[in-house]
């Protein structure tokens, strides 16, 4: 039995020869690189995103992935990387986008009317290498729809990039890559933050809407898989301190385009103490 | 001072030949004139071996087994033209365009280059095989005698300085081109070789024969002088086709888009440089069914309808004959001809090629010919208008954008990020989404839409926004951001299995003009 084993092995061996160096050894897995996205709390909590692997980022509707989407490719095109956001529901503002700070002249947008368009853009890109970010968005297609997509798909995708410098983000409602995913987080959105005007900073501010804005809302992270080793990312900055909840979450904050500064207008002056203590 | 000279024998063949390579051994038959009283015009030295005679009719040629008959193409010998003109410039700037299958180069300061004529004479021949032409060459200090040599002789030939008269004098006297009288006088004198002309007396001869005699003599001695006529570089690279039978499949026709485009870089390779643009055009076979209206007479309607036009604009300049063809074959495939084709013409606009040499620390970016290609496939898949670079328009009309040629910068990396700055990500919905609104003193309470029903907890609003009041389509808002909490269970499904989220933030405006209310997208 053993010998035929042997034999057997050997005999495999020799078949794959020139095509796999040694198909019975071990393969280890290699240090994924991993590239800041601009969000401290992510990069913190998950050690960035993989080059050369698949990261799947789920969530409900506006539970802040757009925001993440965003600050991914801002962060990317300010390197002079060239990416690409196949959006699978031709959702993609450039407005916001632009004032996110992304260069829209580094994106690439595949306006796709279906997630079978989605998915074969998505697979053409991949083959032609050397983008710095891939992002399929497919938030806003039913999950009942993705649901459907056979794992070979994403079992494909995920090899395409393999040994590659690319990033390749998916953005759905519910995780559906299963192992595929180097990394995986959810992402849920918390309370939305109002401010109010000078003229009305009243407790009731509320009763005038004319005299409010919107500020932005939080958003809880929390990795649901990670092959990803933490490491110290490029742009952390030292004594920064997360916002972190658990082990695997944390919460970053989002604000609205005209809040440019990094200061409430008008926080309570409670919170201000606090702050200071 | 050095003057070679570059001659292509049998040019009308060759010219054939070099569009279609197959019929390079094979006995070959140009015929010429209107059917059906087409005459050969020219043969391969095989059909000649084979018993073609010049003048013989095409019934009379066909009659011959193993004989190729196609017709003279003077769309080919243009071409085979344009191409002698870009080996002469692929070596020398100083070019004169003799005849249509002659050209001379002056050879001043070549030496660094080359170090010797013969290694000059032997360049040019390699890269006329390039070119897919069999060329005579031959070095003179004197332009007529190297001409001279070049049509006399075959293969490479080099005359040493104040050795013309004796290298010339074994050539029949017919290379100089003489006019038929005067070759039938020294016919009749016995004089056949330029060495007897040069025999004879010169002022003698001026008497009898005139001034064509004196040319003649010079010519025979190779002591004619002249100056080299500089012919002008052109400014496009065009190569034309026209087809014995009509093409209506996509595959025979990229195989012959092929050969041009093989032919194209070819030359653009001769000549340092690559395409920037390639132009296609084909004339179209007239038909019923792509020209219904037009039967008679030429209209502009109807030439229109005859002829199929295609720009391919490159983001760089590339001459991979492989890559243009997959670019056009992806072109075509999105927008076939409407009718067969019986003509192809096709022409690279030169631009200088691309350096390849990048920045050291410049991040990875996609190969730019890659690139090209893998957007023409996406075109393809979804559209010429739906890829690209987005492009803000300087308006105030929310939500207006073009979609511009995507042409990433290779520069250095443009900014250093702040990363506290995260933006609220906003999604559009094109079009915008029509709701109902129920307004509370004015300000939106609940609002309902897709199925889903949800009460306003907080609003921001209205902002109001109008424009183009100047214009056929003027818009007026009142803006609105909400914050929605939804009266359904988040399990419960709408159509497509989309779920009900439990809360959110929209943005939704009232349009004044319209009187409806809409919702332009969500804050995610």
């Amino acid at each position: 039995m053993a010998q035929n084993l042997a034999a057997l092995r050997v005999k495999i061996e020799c078949d794959l020869l020139g095509r796999a160096s040694a198909p019975f050894d071990y393969r280890e897995r290699k240090f994924a690189e991993t590239a800041s996205i601009g969000i401290p709390e992510i990069d913190y909590l998950a050690g960035g995103l993989p080059r050369g692997g698949f990261t799947e980022i789920c969530g409900p509707p506006c539970s802040g992935r757009t925001s993440f989407l965003l600050s991914a490719l801002a962060s990317r095109t300010a390197h002079a990387e060239v990416c690409v956001l196949v959006d699978g529901s031709d959702n993609f503002d450039p407005y916001s986008a632009q004032a996110a700070g992304v260069e829209l002249k580094q994106l690439l947008w595949v306006r796709c009317r279906n997630i079978d368009q989605a998915l074969r853009a998505t697979d053409l890109l991949l083959q032609g290498r050397g983008f710095g970010l891939i992002a399929l968005d497919l938030s806003d297609i039913p999950p009942k729809i993705v649901r459907h997509v056979p794992l070979n798909a994403w079992f494909r995708f995920r090899r395409s990039i393999e040994d590659t410098q690319t990033i390749f983000v998916v953005f759905d409602q519910e995780p559906n890559a299963k192992t595929c995913a180097s990394l995986v987080l959810q992402l849920g959105s918390e309370t939305a933050r109002w401010s109010a005007t000078i003229e009305t900073s009243t407790e009731d501010s509320f009763a005038y809407p004319s005299a409010c804005l919107l500020d932005g809302f939080d958003v809880r992270a929390e990795v649901l898989r990670s092959r990803v080793q933490k490491a110290v990312v490029a742009g952390f900055h030292l004594g920064f301190a997360p916002a972190s909840i658990g082990g695997d979450t944390g919460i970053f904050r989002t604000k609205a385009v005209w809040n440019g500064s990094d200061n409430l207008l008008f926080e309570p002056q409670s919170k201000r103490l606090e702050k200071r203590e | 001072m050095a003057f070679a000279s570059i001659y292509v024998p049998n040019f009308l063949v060759q010219s054939v030949v070099r569009a279609e390579a197959a019929l390079r051994d094979r006995a070959i038959v140009l015929v010429d004139g209107n059917p059906p009283l087409e005459k050969v015009a020219a043969m391969s030295d095989a059909a000649a071996r084979a018993g073609i005679q010049l003048s013989m009719t095409k019934s009379q040629a066909t009659q011959f087994n193993g004989v190729e008959i196609r017709n003279r193409s003077r769309a080919q010998e243009k071409a085979a033209h344009a191409a002698l003109l870009d080996l002469g410039w692929s070596v020398s700037p100083r070019v004169e365009d003799t005849a249509q299958d002659t050209i001379v180069l002056d050879l001043a300061g070549l030496a660094s280059l080359f170090h010797s004529e013969e290694n000059v004479a032997n360049e040019l021949l390699r890269r006329a095989a390039v070119l897919g032409l069999l060329v005579n060459i031959a070095i003179s200090s004197n332009l007529e005698a190297a001409v001279n040599a070049a049509r006399g002789f075959s293969g490479v030939t080099l005359i040493p300085a104040g050795e013309e008269a004796q290298r010339l004098g074994c050539m029949p006297i017919n290379v100089l081109s003489p006019s038929l009288e005067v070759l039938e006088t020294l016919d009749l004198w016995g004089v056949r070789t330029c060495a007897a002309l040069t025999a004879l007396p010169f002022l003698q001869l001026s008497e009898r024969l005139g001034q064509e005699g004196v040319r003649l003599h010079e010519l025979a001695r190779g002591a004619s002088q002249r100056s080299l006529v500089l012919a002008e570089p052109p400014i496009c690279f065009e190569e034309e086709m026209p087809l014995d039978y009509a093409v209506a499949e996509l595959e025979p026709l990229a195989f012959l888009l092929g050969r041009l485009l093989d032919q194209l870089c070819a030359r653009l390779t001769a000549r340092s440089l690559a395409a920037g643009a390639i132009r296609l055009r084909f004339d179209l076979e007239r038909s019923p069914e792509n020209n219904p209206r037009f039967s008679d007479g030429k209209s502009s309607g109807e030439l229109a309808l005859r002829i199929y036009e295609k720009a391919l604009n490159l983001p760089v300049p590339m001459r991979d004959s492989k890559m243009l063809l997959r670019l056009l074959r992806l072109q075509l495939q999105a927008n076939p001809p409407r009718a067969s084709i019986i003509k192809i013409w096709l022409a690279a606009e030169p631009a200088l090629q691309r350096v390849a040499q990048g920045g050291l620390f410049l991040p990875n970016s996609p190969d730019p010919e890659k690139l090209e290609l893998t957007i023409a496939r996406l075109k393809n898949l979804v559209g010429d208008s739906h890829i690209g670079s987005p492009e803000l328009i300087d308006t105030h009309r929310p939500g207006e954008f073009r979609m511009s040629r995507f042409a990433p910068s290779r520069d250095e990396p443009l900014k250093n990020r702040k990363s506290s700055n995260l933006a609220t990500g906003f999604r559009a919905f094109r079009p915008s989404l029509p709701l109902k609104v129920e307004l509370r003193e004015g300000y939106p309470a609940r609002i309902s839409f897709r199925g889903m029903r949800g009460e306003v907890v907080a609003a921001s609003g209205p902002w109001r926004t109008s424009g183009d009041w100047w214009q056929e389509d003027p818009w007026q808002h009142d803006e609105w951001d909400l914050e929605i909490h939804f009266r359904f269970s988040p399990a419960i499904h709408l159509g497509r299995g989309s779920t009900c989220p439990q809360r959110g933030l929209y943005r939704i405006y009232y349009d004044v003009l319209r009187g409806n209310w809409f919702m332009r997208g969500i804050y995610d």
